[in-house]
């Protein structure tokens, strides 16, 4: 065989392999998510009230600490856990209690889901609890939504904006 | 029994000798996997300097500025993006054939322990460079692979914060943020080279550049498919959406698809296993360590020529430390010395000539020493001068050599036939304990041994010291480089030889009657 028509092989099949490899760079299509449905994300990084833990000192304790180091409540440096629950159209589609980040439980509370839901009109109830309470919410809220197919509707939580707020 | 590998390593032998025949030994790409790989990094590395300069590395003008590299200058930048994508997932693709061959081959453990384990860094490094790469381009697929190694990697609970937090919203997304991952995609690679030379590091002659014919062939392709196919991106990120379809590159983001299927937990679990399994394969059983060549100063002058020809680094020369007159003495890292044996061909000492029943070499083998070796040779072909037959020195990882012993051939097994001194071949033909020497190696583009093929032919050839003597009648010689595949290459050259040595013995008679 000539060289010429050796290289010119080599090139083929160089050629073959290389339109092989272009080829599966971007094909065959992946679907992850169906076409007719939308997406609600809820997430929120919130550090929950540290005060909610703070109890009146009692005389012993009290008693054993440095008289400049008195101070009538005793505030424990552990956050509460965080308590969400959250419903679309009336059926539930989250209940979580999130407990503080962090290694001593001093940190924000972190929460990240995702559910996939039917395009259309829906009502969003959510409710929030920071404050270690074992009843009712601190924090409430609704959203009517109409969601278009493969619309990310994101739900953060930002006290300082009156609690839950659309993204 | 034939196992997985059995099957593997007769189906990469397979398309090698068809690529061997197509295009030569010399431009079987099969067989310049590693140097390939190099290749293609220095694409990638060339064309993504190019595309750096013109690319914005905000998130807001990400997009755009890589849209106007791709189609305003589609003749320069779009070429360059191809080349970049192509070439990238063309290492993929000759890493992991690269990493298959050399389990077919069996070729990973023993002292090519360093090589596999040094490799599954490669591997892992490369695919975070690939990924990385991906997000930068910020349309619907960086999307979609940003928010999901972003959710896999918030599993670990590593980080403060939730990384796919940053992928919320698009007010949630910063410049800042963005650069980090520019940042990402520059550094990965360049520790990505720094693990491939460390790679390379017990091994001589690494093979690192194709042949120019082989990389000029590879490079036009390349060209030519960026030019027919350019790659594309596939429409600007909207956090507000969800990219329900994208067109993954199955190179990279394989396992992207089952991110969405398992857990998180899982996937990281399988990628444990998986790492974890390669990192312990080279020790897994069976065991097969033979011991270590073995220097004989007696013997050993310090000429070198196991040194220059041993393919994993395995013998040096130091000082000479025994008092006689040379300068230099072979010593021999046993953790690095696969007992091939191709230090004792290489050796000029070893003779089988020599009349002492215990021969001495400079450089031997404990289990399969010169002096075994001559003996192998006796019994095999009765010892005496009436052998009229032929005898096969044949390669242990080569054709077998089944069919030689049934066509009544005499075969002697060697862990490499490089391991064979050209004075053997010398010895049994000038001995007439055969009539004819056929040399059965691995084929030239899977030597097990990297380099004993090419030794073996230019030993013959007379290019590579030691030559075998211009005495010995090649008419009494063949050779034949036949992989697993190819046993009915080796019967084939076996009659050959039979026929031509028939022919011989004819002439031999006539000659004597004319004279």
């Amino acid at each position: 065989m000539s060289p010429a028509l050796r290289y010119a092989l080599t090139f083929a099949v160089m050629l073959a392999a290389t339109a092989g490899i272009a080829a599966l760079s971007d094909w065959p299509l992946y679907r992850h998510h169906p076409a007719d449905m939308a997406q609600v994300k809820l997430s929120f990084s919130h550090g929950s009230d540290r005060k909610a833990g703070c109890r009146p000192a009692t005389a012993e304790e009290l008693a054993k600490l440095p008289p400049n180091m008195r101070r009538p409540v005793v505030c424990p440096r552990d956050r509460p856990s965080v308590r969400i629950e959250a419903d679309l159209d009336g059926r539930p589609l989250l209940r979580a209690e999130i407990r503080a980040g962090g290694i001593a439980g001093d940190g924000p509370a972190r929460l990240y889901r995702k559910f996939s839901v039917p395009a259309g009109p829906h009502v969003l109830d959510l409710r929030l609890s920071d404050t270690g309470r074992a009843e009712g919410f601190d924090y409430t809220g609704r959203m009517e939504v109409a969601l278009a197919p493969a619309q990310n509707f994101v739900v953060d939580f930002r006290p300082a904006e009156g609690g839950f707020v659309a993204r | 029994m034939i196992g997985p590998r059995s099957v593997l390593r007769r189906a990469f032998d397979a398309v090698d000798r068809g690529l061997d025949r197509t295009l030569g030994p010399s431009l079987n790409p099969m067989d310049r996997l590693g140097a390939l790989g190099f290749f293609f990094y220095w694409i990638v590395a060339v064309s993504g300097i190019y595309l750096f300069i013109p690319f914005d590395t905000g998130v807001h003008g990400a997009y755009a500025s890589v849209e106007r590299i791709t189609h305003a200058q589609w003749y320069a930048g779009g070429v360059m993006r191809s080349l970049h994508r192509y070439a990238s997932d063309a290492m993929v693709a000759a890493m992991l054939l690269h990493m298959a061959r050399e389990w077919a081959h069996d070729r990973y453990r023993g002292v090519r322990w360093f090589s596999w384990l040094t490799g599954v860094p490669v591997l892992w490094l490369l695919y975070v460079s690939g990924i990385t790469g991906y997000w930068l381009v910020w349309d619907k697929l960086a999307q979609y692979v940003a928010i999901a190694s972003s959710e896999l990697l918030d599993w670990l609970g590593v980080f403060g914060e939730p990384v796919a937090r940053n992928f919320l919203a698009p007010d949630a997304l910063s410049d800042r943020f963005f650069t980090l991952l520019v940042f990402m995609h520059i550094a990965v690679p360049l520790f990505l080279l720094f693990a491939m030379w460390i790679h390379l590091q017990r091994i001589s002659r690494p093979k690192v550049n194709p042949p120019r014919a082989l990389a000029a062939a590879t490079l036009a392709a390349m060209l030519a498919v960026s030019l027919w196919r350019p790659a594309l991106s596939q429409g600007p990120a909207d956090l507000t959406t969800v990219p329900s379809e994208v067109g993954l590159d199955w190179f990279y983001l394989l396992l992207y698809p089952l991110i969405d299927l398992w857990s998180h937990g899982w996937i990281w679990g399988l990628l444990a296993a998986f790492t974890v399994m390669l990192l312990a394969m080279p020790w897994l059983p069976p065991f097969r360590r033979a011991r270590a060549a073995e220097v004989t100063l007696a013997q050993c002058n310090g000429c070198g020529r196991c040194v220059d020809d041993c393919p994993y680094n395995a013998v040096t020369l130091v000082p000479r430390r025994d008092g006689r007159p040379f300068s230099h003495e072979a010593q021999v890292d046993p953790g690095l010395c696969a007992a091939c044996g191709i230090c004792m061909g290489a050796c000029p000492t070893s003779t089988p000539f020599r009349r002492s029943s215990a021969l001495a070499t400079g450089i031997d083998l404990p289990e399969r020493s010169l002096t075994w070796l001559r003996e192998r040779v006796l019994a095999v072909t009765g010892g005496t001068k009436s052998g009229s037959g032929v005898l096969a020195f044949a390669c242990s990882h080569a054709a077998d050599t089944g069919a030689l012993v049934s066509a009544g051939a005499g075969v002697v097994q060697l862990p490499c036939v490089a391991m064979m001194p050209p004075s053997l071949i010398d010895f049994v033909l000038s001995r007439e304990l055969a009539a004819g020497v056929l040399v059965v190696g691995c084929a030239e583009s899977g030597c097990h041994h990297r380099l004993g093929v090419a030794w073996m032919r230019e030993r013959i050839a007379g290019a590579r010291d030691p030559y075998l003597r211009a005495r010995v009648p090649r008419e009494r010689l063949a050779t034949v480089w036949a992989g697993p595949s190819d046993a009915g290459r080796v019967i084939a050259a076996h009659d050959e030889l039979k026929a031509r040595l028939a022919g011989l013995a004819v002439a031999a008679p006539a000659r004597r009657a004319v004279s």
